[in-house]
């Protein structure tokens, strides 16, 4: 029986964090001890392995399994440190037609039936992978940066999620949340960059989570660590912990952590900015 | 750190993106095809208007849509050929 939660990650732009995201949230969610499925859509682009630090154990991916050329428990790589955590990889073939439609149902189905949650990282782009990868999404985590051109394709994604998923054609609605990434509250503040109001303003989606920009984010993925799991009190870990509690129907005000600054800090911020 | 910040002058890129954004954003989704059939064929009907009266090029009738706020325009550009080419 199907009890697990589909959720694409999906942001139209590329490089605004889908996959750091998605590495987060799936970590957060199987610290707090479910099922964890992380599936790779980006079919030619892969690196949710290499940002999960699962790369050299990859065997088996999405296409294998879709094609028939090897069973979703064989594709499945589990996570090294926790153990209630899988990623199914991407393939690196360059066959763009090699998702199909009806592949993807039987896999999402099948996933549905071993695990709690299923995080699904869209590629960037509004074509095939994009709207496979969100075609049997239960809920939709939209990632922006506070930037012009991120929250105009957000926008668009938008407008597909409404329009080219499952739920849609069911005539249902797909709840939507927003994650907004790589914010600087002090540029948000001296009015030189969008603030997270500003964003939920233009989009009309109830904000999940606010990441600060951080240094921490490319630490983690330097080493193969999820933000969450490399260092929980850096302020980006502690925003998807956060996001991932909203995720799991807390009603908790959004904060945005900040990294704690001493005066020397403070000091030299302000001279290099 | 620039020395107008030193005066808390405010930066105003911010709100100047919302509001282009939230123009735009508008337009877009509104958009649904229709703007680029009709200025098609008002297009091929201005044409014919005026090629009854004036030997024109088809391509130097050009039409241009401008929404600013509620007001949308539409502008007309003809080229005639001059009256020694004619």
């Amino acid at each position: 029986m199907s009890n697990a939660t589909v959720v694409v990650v999906t942001s139209g732009k590329g490089g605004v964090g889908k996959t750091t995201t998605t590495a987060a949230i799936a970590s957060a969610l199987a610290k707090e001890g479910y099922q964890v499925c992380a599936i790779d859509f980006d079919v030619g682009l892969r690196n949710l392995d290499l940002i999960m630090g699962a790369e050299r154990r990859v065997v088996f991916d999405l296409v294998n399994v879709v094609r028939g050329e090897a069973s979703i428990k064989q594709a499945l790589v589990r996570d090294k440190k926790l153990n209630n955590l899988y990623l199914l990889p991407a393939s690196q073939t360059r066959d763009k037609d090699a998702l199909t439609e009806e592949g993807v149902a039987s896999v999402i189905s099948e996933l549905r039936m071993y695990f709690d949650w299923v995080i699904c990282d869209s590629p960037a782009g509004i074509e095939r992978g994009a709207t496979l990868a969100m075609r049997h999404a239960d809920e939709a985590i939209i990632v922006s940066n506070p930037e012009v051109s991120s929250v105009r394709d957000c926008d668009r994604i938008i407008g597909l999620l409404d329009a080219k998923t499952k739920i849609a054609e069911d005539g249902g609605r797909m709840p939507k949340h927003l994650m907004i990434t790589r914010y600087d509250t002090e540029r948000a503040k001296t009015g030189d960059m969008l603030a997270t109001d500003d964003v939920v303003d233009i989009l009309s989606v109830p904000l999940i989570g606010v990441v600060p920009e951080s240094k921490d984010v490319l630490k983690a993925s330097n080493v193969g660590l999820p933000i969450t799991l490399s260092d929980e009190n850096s302020p980006a870990a502690k925003a998807y912990t956060e996001a991932v509690r909203r995720l799991l129907g807390e009603n908790i005000p959004v904060t945005i952590p900040e990294e704690k600054k001493g005066l020397f800090g403070k000091f030299f911020k302000g001279r290099a900015a | 750190m620039n020395i107008l910040s030193l005066f808390g002058k405010r930066g105003e890129s911010a709100s100047v993106a919302k509001n282009r954004l939230q123009i735009l954003l508008a337009h877009e989704r509104a958009d649904d095809g229709s703007d680029a059939v009709l200025i098609s064929s008002l297009r091929e009907d201005i044409l014919a208007v005026v090629a009854k009266r004036v030997a024109i090029d088809p391509d130097s009738v050009r039409l241009e849509m401008d929404r600013t706020g509620d007001v949308t325009t539409l502008g007309i550009d003809i080229e005639l050929p001059s009256a020694k080419a004619s």
